[in-house]
């Protein structure tokens, strides 16, 4: 819409406007053209830019350890003395947390999306999203330590109800008692943090529904819910879709919470309840610690980078297949 | 119309600003690269030291009313040794010798550093106060805790001792990435880095703290200060290394018997640095106010003596490590002090 | 007849049970966030309000650099980083982003260039912010050399929220009709004065908007800054930009204060976290809540600005 050539108009007369005047007047507009583009090419410019600095800081990494032990390998125990460098341990951690904020941010962020776009009164919506968009420019080391104090022992506490039970029922997935540590507690407040996240980017994709959809749904005689979530949900799917993609991507790579109340222990495990290590924490663990730079032990870090950033790429394209797949044309 | 007016004026004005700040920030970042304030003292390294010597740069700072600027960082002693020897600070925080790899750096890189230990860091060995049975180990009890081959196997108190209740046995202990990792292993296991590994980490020893406050079977070790700010929740583990049970506590590590868990902390100076008077000032001022100002941050001091035997290296400008990249463990200040230095 | 009723009042009763799920999900986020306020609040209020002195609001806090006795430690250096660190932030992503964002909405034509860029668009708002410290440590602070400087961590929170500010910049074009284009058009203007003069004037209110909330992520961010070891003793200010100068023009701009090392909110309150003793607890609370208190007035402006410069404006 915006190329003028595919617009009914014609260029101002030649002879009207002076031709060095005009030719002025083209070279600015190629210029500026120029030096968008030069600024829109940042953004490919940064992703080459990861790419070659965690590249070239894990290539001596991975001379030294086969891509396929560190890809399939079970153990992650680079920093001891009898190394082993499988990544698996890390990513199966970044996988439970995530999985389990997801299980949160997910369904009440959807639902609470519905809610502000179909039922609520506009005014409650003006003051509720920004409040909500808070609860995300709250430092995450508030939540870490939130999750580690509040809700680990609150969790332990309802756990011992039915813990008991559970365990006897099945010993190799419910722990006796919860600990101190686990993904379950670090999960579940990245949930919340990340809910406000996912439900304002949905919210925006239902308001994007045209009122027209909407109207022929009332006038079928539909509820409110029945339009919200037969009409307006499929039909923002697509942009929904993206809210979740981003949504992971947060709890991905989402660090100081996971660095705190997740216990920092690689376990390969996909029981939330169990403690574990994620590649983000893992990251800023040796950031802080003291190896020495330079030596393989502290080259993993960047091998483990270039994994997490794998990782969110491959999400990334999936969700752009998924929401490309479910885009609805009105 | 009148409303697009006022929005075009308030986006000229707008833009025009931002672009005059981002067109000056990237046009002047270059030239201002090479500009640094003349006296500043750079420091960076450790976060076990950062405590010592942030009271020191502070005070320091206070007594020169804002003469000489310090910056203390943390990097890790690692990641301070990386700036060290390619000349970036001053003064590095170590909470553990150099090491071979990093001695390599520096030598390439035609840096001197002079070696003084400033103070201990007593590694306490810590179980809930509920725990009312472990009141004391023996060195070769947390090996059998500790060492890898205890790895699924040694899962209960009862196998540590006879005459321990059958509980399970929950460990925390700072992670592999640390230096109090490296010096607990290499005491009691006897090899750096040679640890089982189903413990649970953590950079942050306050989370240590959480852990073993909340667990009755759990045992834990971190740095003494930690350990003697949550006595409630804590209880310290005298350990027994063949000449009877020592409670971790300032006096016994002052007297050397808290062995061998009372670890030195260093800092290294670049000896090129000395020539600046505000670097050779503040090391000064170190040496000289350490003994007051280390048990203030929850280490254990040097003796004066030993505070100026270190003095007299400084002046004597001695560079050189008497560890030779390697770490070694139960060495007094006495030892760090008097043995000879290896370039 | 009867059918159809119940039919209605059973369908009428799952929309408001619905609707009222819905409502008490957002109660609960909302109580979790007064929650934390309240707790940062409740636990830091020792070091906010000063009890001796009546009750007053404790300015020592803010005025004060940090120091080994939790009482004396304030927050000086912390806000003035991160004030600093957000100007740096704002003025490489504000233009950066618009013009791409311009450039992508206006300009782009659909060919494989227009594709490559969109999708390191996307890419890049899902890429961990600890990725973005990596990329600061290998490239700003060793290949540029610009070590732990303020704008090291400006670039590198400035690339964390160039996404944001890219994708908001062109939701806000797009919200502009084209007719306004085509009016522009028609009138002879050139592309470039259609957007400099119509198009922009009639989005910066969405494009701000977007640019505060991306301002007010970053200022929370502790992991990128981390990697890059900012550092966390700083007694003093870095140098003033304005210094004043007897000779005409009587000041001079500097641009010292952008390699100056730093410290920054999250990473004081980080510090004050792990600190064995317990008082320094009080310290990071208070911390904490001075910059929940940030982002929020941040947040209020944005809604504001949005408000204001909405305002006169109906399609």
């Amino acid at each position: 819409m915006s190329d003028p050539s595919s617009l009914p108009i014609q260029e101002p007369l030649a002879d009207s406007v002076p031709s060095r005047k005009r030719l002025f007047r083209e070279v600015r507009e190629r210029f500026i053209e120029v030096i968008l583009l030069l600024a829109a090419f940042s953004a490919v410019a940064t992703t080459v830019a990861v790419m070659l600095v965690l590249i070239t800081e894990s290539a001596h990494f991975f001379e030294q350890v086969p891509i396929l032990t560190f890809l399939t390998g079970t153990k992650w125990t680079p920093l001891f003395e009898d190394p082993e460098y499988g990544i698996l341990p890390l990513v199966s951690g970044t996988l439970v947390t995530t999985a389990v904020a997801l299980s949160v941010a997910v369904p009440f962020g959807t639902i609470a999306a519905l809610y502000l776009s179909e039922f609520c009164p506009p005014w409650l919506r003006e003051i509720t999203k920004p409040c909500l968009e808070l609860l995300s420019g709250i430092p995450t080391v508030v939540y870490g330590y939130f999750a580690l104090l509040a809700v680990t022992p609150m969790l332990q506490y309802l756990y011992a109800f039915v813990g008991e039970p559970l365990h006897r029922w099945s010993p190799g997935i419910f722990p006796e008692e919860l600990g101190g540590f686990n993904m379950l507690s670090a999960g579940l407040v990245m949930g919340i943090m990340i809910l406000p996240f996912v439900s304002s980017v949905s919210e925006d994709a239902m308001r994007a529904v045209p009122v027209g959809l909407r109207e022929g749904s009332y006038a079928m005689g539909a509820t409110r819910f029945q339009t919200a979530w037969s009409v307006v949900f499929p039909a923002a799917f697509s942009g929904i879709s993206a809210a979740y993609i981003l949504g992971i991507s947060r709890a991905v790579g989402e660090t100081m919470i996971v660095a705190v109340a997740a216990g920092l222990q690689p376990n390969l495990t996909w029981n939330p309840t169990d403690s574990a290590a994620t590649i983000t924490a893992y990251i800023v663990q040796v950031s802080l610690g003291d190896i020495p730079h330079g030596t393989l032990e502290y080259q993993t870090i960047f091998a483990a980078g270039l994994m997490l950033v794998m990782m969110t790429l491959v999400f990334n394209i999936a969700g752009h297949f998924l929401s490309k797949r479910y885009r609805e044309v009105y | 119309m009148m409303g697009v007016k006022n929005l075009k004026s308030n986006r000229l004005a707008l833009l025009g600003a931002i672009a005059a700040v981002s067109g000056t920030v990237i046009g002047l970042a270059v030239p201002a690269v090479q500009s640094q304030s003349p006296a500043t003292v750079k420091i960076d390294g450790s976060s076990t030291v950062f405590p010592v010597t942030e009271a020191v740069a502070e005070e320091f700072q206070k007594a020169k009313g804002g003469a000489v600027k310090v910056t203390v960082g943390i990097s890790g002693t690692g990641g301070g040794f990386k700036k060290f020897c390619t000349g970036e600070t001053d003064i590095s925080n170590a909470s553990r010798p150099i090491l071979r790899k990093e001695i390599d750096v520096c030598a390439a890189n035609g840096i001197k550093y002079i070696e003084i230990p400033v103070a201990y860091d007593a590694l306490t060995v810590v179980v809930n106060t509920k725990n009312n049975w472990a009141d004391k180990l023996t060195v070769a009890e947390l090996k059998k805790m500790w060492e890898p081959g205890a790895e699924g196997k040694i899962t209960n108190w009862s196998q540590i001792r006879s005459g321990f209740p059958d509980a399970p046995l929950k460990l925390f202990g700072p992670g592999p990435d640390s230096g109090t990792f490296d010096y607990f292993t290499e005491a009691i296991v006897g090899k750096s880095k040679s640890s089982r590994k189903d413990f649970t980490p953590s950079e942050d020893d306050n989370v240590l703290v959480q852990g073993v406050g909340r667990d009755k079977n759990a045992l834990g070790y971190f740095g003494l200060a930690y350990y003697e700010n949550n006595k409630k929740r804590l209880k310290g583990v005298a350990i027994d290394s063949g000449k009877g049970p020592v409670y971790p506590a300032r006096k016994n590590v002052d007297n050397g018997t808290y062995y061998p868990l009372s670890r030195p902390l260093f800092i290294y100076v670049k000896a090129s640095s000395i020539s600046k008077p505000e670097v050779k000032a503040f090391v000064e001022y170190y040496l000289t106010s350490a003994g007051k100002l280390v048990p203030q941050v929850g280490y254990v001091g040097f003796k004066p003596n030993e505070y100026e035997m270190a003095m007299d290296r400084f002046k004597d400008a001695k560079t050189g490590s008497i560890f030779g990249g390697k770490e070694q463990i139960g060495l007094t200040a006495k030892d760090l002090l008097t043995r000879q230095l290896v370039d | 007849m009867d059918t159809i009723q119940t039919s209605i009042f059973r369908r009428r009763i799952i929309s408001n049970l619905f609707a009222g799920f819905g409502f008490l999900i957002i109660l609960f986020s909302l109580a979790t966030l007064l929650m934390l306020v309240a707790y940062l609040l409740y636990q830091g209020y020792p070091r906010l309000i000063n009890a001796e002195s009546g009750f007053s609001f404790n300015w020592k806090f803010f005025t004060s650099f940090p120091s080994r006795f939790p009482e004396e430690a304030g927050i000086y250096a912390a806000w003035v980083g991160s004030a600093l660190i957000m100007l740096v932030t704002s003025a490489f992503a504000i233009p950066m982003g618009v013009a791409a964002g311009i450039y992508l909405e206006e300009y782009a034509r659909k060919n494989w260039l227009a594709d490559l860029i969109e999708i390191n668009v996307t890419n890049l708002a899902g890429v961990p912010s600890i990725i973005y410290g990596l990329l600061a440590l290998g490239l700003f602070a060793r290949q540029f050399h610009l070590g732990q400087s303020i704008i090291t961590a400006g670039l590198t929170l400035g690339l964390l929220i160039l996404p944001v500010v890219i994708v908001t910049t062109r939701e806000s074009l797009r919200a502009v009709p084209d007719s306004l284009r085509e009016a522009a058009y028609a009138l002879g203007a050139s592309r470039w004065q259609m957007i400099w003069d119509h198009i922009l004037p009639y989005s910066i209110g969405g494009i701000l908007t977007g640019v505060i909330i991306g301002l007010s992520r970053a200022i929370g961010e502790t992991a990128p800054l981390i990697t890059i070891g900012a550092l966390t003793f700083i007694a003093f200010l870095p140098p003033t930009p304005l210094k004043v100068d007897p000779t005409f023009p009587f000041f001079q701009v500097s641009f010292e204060w952008l390699m100056a090392p730093f410290t920054v909110m999250p990473i004081q309150m980080f510090n004050w976290v792990s600190r064995p003793q317990p008082e320094f607890q009080i310290n990071a609370a208070a911390a904490g809540a001075v910059l929940v208190f940030m982002t929020l007035s941040m947040n209020t402006i944005a809604i504001l600005l949005r408000y204001f410069l909405r305002r006169g404006i109906k399609w």
